[in-house]
């Protein structure tokens, strides 16, 4: 039941072999057990969860279930769910409990998922780690002592822990791919605009992007349909016929050319995760794909745009957190300017604080040009180099995160050492690529290495394809870790 | 492009965050080490290159200019920290 697909399970419910009552109570047992040892859920609301699974054993009943109805979805808590308490990670929204649903909350409750709780993540979605968040540490269940990866640490670690069939990420410099290919698991983020952002809270708006993280690709094709969609409320939001993601899935490999970006396979690349990259790829060969050898030339200014653009765009949206309308004030203050100060150093935590006033600093008078004006010259640089690559290839593969899994605390203390580890997918978000991890095998720690698949704009449904076909072949996406074992 | 406590301390007003004394230091630290990072940028020629601001090169929509909202001040007041009248409660600001 664990490592059954989100088909298997439609199959399952659709037969009355279980009720999505049971299922949901399977999960949230499971929760029970193993959430203490992971932190992976910050919030659980049993008696909400069952609500919306009986509903769902109605709509199945009647006969009008559709391939998510009565399946529980985990939710990054990122996503505003109305009645649920939706902190980012954060003890400034500790106490915020949304008046509205976020599009893609919409999108589940409209196919009859079952949200099975909140899921823990980096503050704000601003690290690389899970340990920003207000609501502490979230372990890696391949090895409690390793990092999850971040921003979306819990969703990860949930779905690898077989907390739940499937979760909701977001991905705004590798937030979904970098904790996925940590945790042995599957993510993609789409094109920049096929998902609303209504009501995901913002970090940086030209490159956010909310996705699904599960088992397979086989399984995302189904949650990517159900998020996917136009909606007016975004302004980013594209308006783009619906498609199915998994038409493509059988298709096979043959002909495929697949780019290497020389890049990605330089210094700073563990020997271990280059390795198991390469097996992957052999078996990609072996597919019939062929592989070609491209170039990223400009990738490594990759890090350096992030780190002004993401931070200017944060320092603008989080200007809403004033302790007026919503979200933590101080409890002492003298005036309006003390109120303002004291409620902001008080509800962020370390690292947003930081991002937040490097971001004011690349935009003050002065020194706009030679920073964020610069970094944009430079972003077109970089999303240029994918076009000249795509005119070679089909996908592009390489390494999701230069190693596997890193220690607890082993970069919390320096944010620049931290920032390195998405040094392969950000790039991705800065030209708004599509870009996925899937499961590529072990390092020498024993912990998971992931394969990035980069797609051209709107390429979701062959990269899902290229990924589907791998896990025909392998099995590195069945491995469960040890504590998660039936 | 280095940074001075002074910096740190209008960055910090700028950005509504207070800094105690003690603690600045530490951010001048710490926001020198990510600009010491950002400043490969400047290594490039971007000359005649136009900014890229967005992932998509797309127009903003317009819609008509019709009322969508309903009316829900209530539930969404109910999360501010202070409100009375269905007004939202801040510090004087004009004597």
């Amino acid at each position: 039941m664990l490592n059954a697909s989100l088909k298997e399970l439609a199959g399952l419910l659709a037969g009355k072999k279980i009720s999505s009552v049971e299922l949901t109570q399977l999960f949230l047992k499971r929760i029970g057990e193993l959430n203490p040892a992971l932190n992976a859920f910050v919030t659980v609301d049993e008696g909400k969860s069952l609500a919306q699974a009986e509903a769902a054993d109605a709509l199945i009943a009647s006969g009008q279930a559709g391939p998510l109805t009565g399946i529980p979805v985990a939710q990054k808590d990122i996503f505003c769910a109305e009645g649920w308490r939706t902190t980012c990670g954060s003890k400034m929204l500790h106490n915020f409990v949304s008046p509205y649903d976020a599009h893609v909350i919409e999108q589940f409750n409209r196919a009859g998922a079952v949200n099975l709780g909140k899921t823990n993540m980096d503050e704000f979605a601003m690290g690389s780690s899970n340990e920003t968040s207000f609501y502490g540490k979230v372990k890696n269940p391949w090895g409690l002592n390793a990092v999850p990866g971040g921003s979306s640490g819990g969703s990860a670690a949930a779905v690898a822990a077989r907390l739940c069939p499937a979760a909701t990420g977001t991905d705004t410099g590798g937030s979904i791919r970098q904790p996925a290919a940590l945790t042995g698991i599957s993510g993609i983020k789409p094109t920049y605009g096929v998902v609303s952002r209504y009501g995901m809270i913002a970090f940086a708006s030209s490159l956010d992007q909310a996705g699904p993280m599960a088992k397979s690709a086989e399984d995302l094709a189904l949650l990517l349909n159900a998020m996917a969609g136009f909606d007016p409320r975004d302004s980013t939001s594209l308006e783009r016929p619906k498609e199915d993601y998994g038409r493509d899935l059988g298709q096979p490999l043959k002909g495929l050319r697949i780019g290497l970006p020389r890049e990605y396979f330089a210094a700073g690349l563990a020997a271990d995760v280059a390795q198991a990259v390469e097996t992957a790829l052999a078996e990609y060969r072996r597919l019939g794909a062929e592989t070609v050898e491209v170039s990223l030339p400009n990738s490594k200014l990759a890090v350096p745009v992030y780190y002004v653009l993401a931070p200017a765009e944060a320092s603008s949206n989080l200007a809403r957190f004033d302790g007026v309308r919503y979200g933590y004030r101080a409890p002492e203050y003298t005036d309006l300017n003390d109120m303002y100060g004291k409620s902001r150093a008080q509800g962020f935590g370390a690292e947003v604080k930081r991002r937040i006033m490097i971001g004011t600093y690349v935009l003050s008078a002065g020194y706009y040009d030679a920073y964020y004006l610069k970094a944009q010259k430079l972003r077109r640089l970089i999303a240029q180099d994918f076009t000249d690559a795509f005119a070679r290839c089909d996908v592009i593969m390489g390494p999701t995160s230069p190693t596997t899994a890193f220690n607890l605390g082993e970069k919390s203390d320096d944010p620049v050492s931290m920032y390195l580890s998405d040094i392969y997918t950000i790039a991705v978000n800065l030209a708004g690529l599509p870009g996925m991890s899937i499961p590529a095998g072990f390092g020498a720690n024993g912990l998971p290495v992931g394969l990035q698949i980069v797609g051209n704009y709107f390429g979701e449904a062959k990269m899902l394809n290229v990924a589907h076909q791998f896990q025909l072949a392998t099995d590195w996406h069945t491995r469960l870790p040890p504590l998660s074992e039936e | 492009m280095s940074l001075n406590l002074a910096d740190v301390k209008r960055i910090a007003h700028l950005a509504r965050i207070a800094v105690d004394e003690d603690e600045a230091p530490g951010y001048l630290q710490q926001l020198t080490n990510i600009l010491g990072l950002v400043e490969e940028m400047q290594a490039v020629n971007t000359d005649g290159i136009e900014p890229m601001s967005h992932a998509q090169d797309v127009v903003l929509r317009l819609r008509d200019d019709a009322v969508t909202e309903t009316d829900r001040h209530a539930a969404f007041q109910a999360v501010a920290p202070q409100v009375e009248a269905s007004l939202y409660l801040v510090p004087k600001v004009i004597e």
